[in-house]
């Protein structure tokens, strides 16, 4: 089966929701419309009820949707179900498909059955998966006296037993400490390089996009607010990283370094908070920056929090709306400059690069509308 | 890897259906006493519900024309049918539960059909005690209400006892089809669960008209018992409900699960929101 292993075509779907007494259409995936190729790794972000699991529930065939196309691994997903159910593996963070009261022996032993594994497959396979993810311990345990972690670990080996030619993650690192999220991260990584395994992951965490993830799709309200690599998301939102320093004595704040620009001080300079690009500069050249000014006690490095990108991309979204209305009518928004999605001034406000316009129309009499996205 | 498949055929097919409820069956018996009390409380219900026709009768010497020992045999092809589809369909009407877990999610993930998935999910071994009650009052019908014992009354009692168990299994389909779009469904759907099961346990003699139309019929109650135990002991059965309507026990069981899937795929259509 040659092709895309997801691929859809303005998919949509609408929602009826009782707003007090009256109905109302809720829209919580709109024309999305995305491609992805056999052996990718995508990291699906956007906010709460940006439309995330409505996708995910529709890719698997959970949910009809309300107009547009999906085919997954070639089929389609509501009439193919049970025939795509062998294909593609389904990891819910905060849901469990395991049974709660037997050991997660068991448990594996049951959804062997439940895929027509062979004897052969499954000791195989189980034998695969307890050692990758280090399931030997509790494997006799029953599932609901694991600790989050184990349980994760089981749920993951537990969706991937059947060796599932897709892997969709739904929040898989969400409550794991740091050792069990990279634990869980190079799991995955590994299991991509020896079965060529494609994934999809619906993540909080920068981290998981920053470490799995080769393309990013950002969904706002439905609709597809970027598509693209890592490196070009935090160019176009800006996305810094935060060097925390305890000094051993209060410094003045440290305003003056190349590569870093200061955030905040606390107790009179003794730590200092200093954003830096992690594009253009390491946290090691600003440490050594900061080196020659003080001596550091203590340092932590500060992720970009997946949410502030969110939210700046979709800050910048909307601001280029409101940008493109007081343009003239087909004005191309393309090659506006500027650093960040804020307003810099009136008249010519700068534009996040990256952006280009998507289509255009006039949203009333004599007012020039442009809708532009990121593209 | 098709070919052995088809080669070990149904007993490949149904072997993720045998996984699921065989581990079920050992969960449920690994904690011994907690199993007893079960068994002990469900045979109490059974019990009580006995009682309370046997409390009646130390009042009446006849209900609907028919004495004690011949209720006997109704409440007990009633019973035993019920206990024994409550043991292998109650689960069905808590699906709401499947529904919050998420466990309905995960049946979509698997390669076989939602509602056998759904089925096989459970299996309520308590529910023994309770059937044991019904066979016993089904056997102390049989022994003592005058029956003409022959190949007859056995074809009867089997045809009786199997669409009795499919009419109240169908209804817990359709009890489960319809808690998806109900909140709060299972005050509805318990109404005729066990209202159904309630009547099915009654002489029909003694229903109104109304009654008589919406257990006789539209919830084909009346087949599961009270007919076939009138064909059974030759009784004239009641307006509405002649004596020869005991043999069409099979139909009422179609009918019921014609009901229930109809119900399922309208509440699974619901909960995928593919239309009604």
């Amino acid at each position: 089966m040659s092709g895309a292993i997801i691929e859809t075509g303005g998919l949509t779907r609408e929602f009826r929701v009782r707003d007090g007494k009256r109905r109302r259409l809720l829209t919580a995936v709109d024309g999305l419309t995305v491609r992805i190729e056999p052996g990718e790794a995508v990291g699906y972000i956007g906010a709460n009820g940006a439309g995330k699991s409505t996708t995910i529930k529709m890719i698997t065939g959970i949910l009809v949707p309300t107009s547009g196309s999906v085919l997954t691994c070639g089929l389609r997903p509501v009439p193919d179900r049970r025939r795509l159910a062998r294909q593609v593996g389904v990891v819910f963070g905060q849901r469990s498909q395991l049974w709660w009261d037997l050991p997660v022996r068991e448990s594996f032993r049951i959804l062997a059955a439940i895929h027509m594994l062979s004897r052969a497959e499954e000791s195989d396979r189980t034998a695969e998966l307890v050692d990758q993810l280090e399931l030997g311990d509790f494997l006799s345990i029953p599932v609901r006296q694991l600790s989050l972690g184990q349980r994760m670990r089981a749920e993951v080996a537990a969706a991937l037993l059947h060796s599932p030619r897709l892997v969709i993650l739904d929040e898989p690192t969400i409550g794991l400490d740091v050792l069990s999220k990279q634990r869980l991260r190079e799991f995955l990584m590994g299991e991509r390089r020896r079965h060529g395994t494609t994934l999809l992951l619906t993540t909080h965490d920068m981290g998981d996009v920053e470490r799995l993830c080769d393309r990013i799709l950002v969904i706002d309200h439905g609709r597809l607010a970027y598509d693209g690599d890592l490196p070009g998301l935090s160019r176009t939102v800006g996305a810094e990283r935060v060097l925390v320093v305890d000094l051993a004595a209060p410094v003045p704040d440290l305003t003056d370094l190349e590569s870093a620009r200061h955030l905040s001080s606390e107790g009179g300079g003794l730590r200092q908070r200093l954003a830096f690009d992690a594009e253009r500069t390491t946290a090691a050249k600003v440490l050594a920056a900061v080196s020659d000014k003080a001596e550091v006690l203590d340092l932590t490095v500060e992720e970009p929090d997946i949410e502030d990108v969110v939210r700046r991309i979709y800050a910048a979204g909307r601001l280029v709306t409101i940008v493109g209305s007081l343009r003239e009518p087909g004005a191309d928004l393309v090659g506006f400059g500027g650093a960040d999605g804020g307003i810099a001034g009136e008249g010519f406000p700068p534009v996040v690069p990256g952006l280009n316009r998507v289509a255009d129309g006039l949203a009333g009499a004599g007012e020039p509308a442009v809708r532009v996205g990121l593209l | 890897m098709a070919s052995t498949a088809e080669a070990t055929g149904l007993r490949e097919r149904l072997r993720p259906y045998r996984a699921v409820l065989a581990s079920r069956a050992r969960s449920q018996r690994a904690y011994r006493t907690n199993f007893a009390i079960d068994l002990g409380s469900s045979l109490l219900v059974g019990l009580v519900e006995l009682a309370e026709i046997w409390v009646l009768f130390s009042n009446v010497t006849a209900l609907g024309g028919m004495r004690f020992n011949q209720i006997l045999l109704v409440f007990g092809l009633a019973d035993l049918a019920f206990s024994l589809a409550d043991l292998s369909f109650g689960h069905l009407d808590t699906l709401p539960d499947y529904l919050r877990a998420g466990t309905l999610d995960a049946f979509y993930l698997r390669p076989q059909p939602i509602l056998l998935q759904l089925i096989t999910s459970d299996i309520s071994l308590r529910r023994l005690a309770r059937a044991a009650v019904g066979a016993a009052a089904l056997g102390i019908g049989l022994a003592t209400a005058g029956v003409s014992w022959g190949p007859r009354t056995a074809v009867l009692v089997t045809l009786a006892l199997v669409s009795g168990y499919a009419t109240f299994a169908g209804l817990f389909v359709a009890a489960a089809g319809l808690q998806f779009f109900l909140l709060d469904g299972a005050e509805m759907t318990n109404a005729f669960v066990y209202g159904g099961r309630y009547s099915a346990s009654q002489p029909a003699s003694v229903w109104s008209r109304p009654l008589k139309l919406v257990f006789g019929f539209f919830f084909p109650m009346a087949f599961t018992a009270y007919l076939p135990a009138v064909t059974i002991l030759g009784l004239p059965g009641t307006d509405w409900l002649p004596p020869w309507l005991g043999w069409c026990a099979p139909i009422a069981a179609v009918w019921s699960w014609l009901m229930g899937l109809l119900c399922w795929r309208w509440g699974l259509r619901h909960y995928q929101g593919g239309g009604g």
